[in-house]
């Protein structure tokens, strides 16, 4: 399975696994938008910690989800970005919409 | 520069193929004996070509992707990626960060990726023709051998 929806007190989390390409971002999406609909979180966390492999698809699939919950009236935060994939969200420029959480945060969620 | 080896591929343009095509130029680049880094630049940048061959070049209908290998003396990589399809109608506003025709899941990052992660990108296009973009990437780690 590429993606593993947790709900929890009206917060929702996909933790994402795998490559990320256009191919896997499509299902992807339609798991994490059908899951967001039903539950209408306040957050949705993607978490990023077992992506082995990302092209600017997985930049889309952040800047998707981010209308997404902004037409549900929620906030995205993203998760564990891996070290290698540091440099393509730098190059996107998403670094500053403070999408990206902090320490305390993550270990929150994590658990 | 001389030519030390060279591999040439050609498939179908179907999104099921972008994950085969990027591992299939790094698996022959491996030879080379590069970083993880390195393969993994390597690896998006052959990914974001890929992809916009299937997603733009030959959009709802299927094509041939050609991609071309060649390996010369003092570890520079050339790889060649092209398509028979739509073609750029303005190749410098297309590489234009952010710039996209694709629609809401596009970054419009592609072009940027390429540039980032090699060393060079060319680009020539023809409209109702087809595009080819050339990535060249030095091997810094093994530059000493070769
Ligand atoms: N092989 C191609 N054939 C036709 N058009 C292309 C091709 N590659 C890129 N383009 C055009 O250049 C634009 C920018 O490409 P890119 O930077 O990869 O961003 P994205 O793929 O997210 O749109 C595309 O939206 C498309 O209009
Ligand atoms: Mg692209």
């Amino acid at each position: 399975m590429d993606v593993k929806i947790i709900t929890d007190h009206g917060e929702m989390t996909a933790k994402l696994y795998g490559e990320i390409d256009h191919h896997r971002a499509r299902e992807m999406r339609e798991m994490i938008d059908s899951a967001a609909e039903r539950n209408k979180p306040s957050i949705l966390y993607l978490d990023f910690g077992g992506v082995t492999f990302m092209d600017s698809s997985g930049i889309g699939l952040i800047m998707g989800r981010y209308r997404t919950m902004n037409l549900l009236g929620g906030e995205v935060r993203v998760l564990n970005i891996p070290k290698s994939m540091e440099r393509m969200v730098e190059l996107s420029g998403l670094s500053a919409l403070n999408l990206f959480a902090k320490g305390s945060e993550k270990n929150e969620v994590k658990k | 520069m001389k030519l030390k080896n060279e591999m040439s591929l050609t498939f179908e343009s179907r999104s099921s193929n972008e994950g085969f095509a990027r591992s299939a130029v790094a698996s022959f680049i491996s030879q080379l004996d590069p970083t993880i880094g390195e393969i993994t630049d390597i690896k998006t940048a052959v990914s974001e070509a890929v992809t916009n061959c299937i997603v733009h070049a030959y959009k709802e209908s299927v094509g041939q992707i050609y991609i071309n290998v060649k390996v010369y003396e003092g570890a520079v990589v050339v790889i060649k990626i092209k398509d028979k399809g739509c073609g750029i109608h303005d190749v410098k506003q297309a590489m234009e960060p952010l710039f996209t025709t694709g629609g809401e899941e596009r970054a419009g990052l592609g072009f940027a990726v390429m540039q980032s992660f090699t060393d060079k990108v060319k680009v020539i296009s023809k409209e109702g023709k087809g595009t080819t973009v050339t990535l060249e990437k030095r091997l810094m780690s093994r530059i000493k051998d070769v």
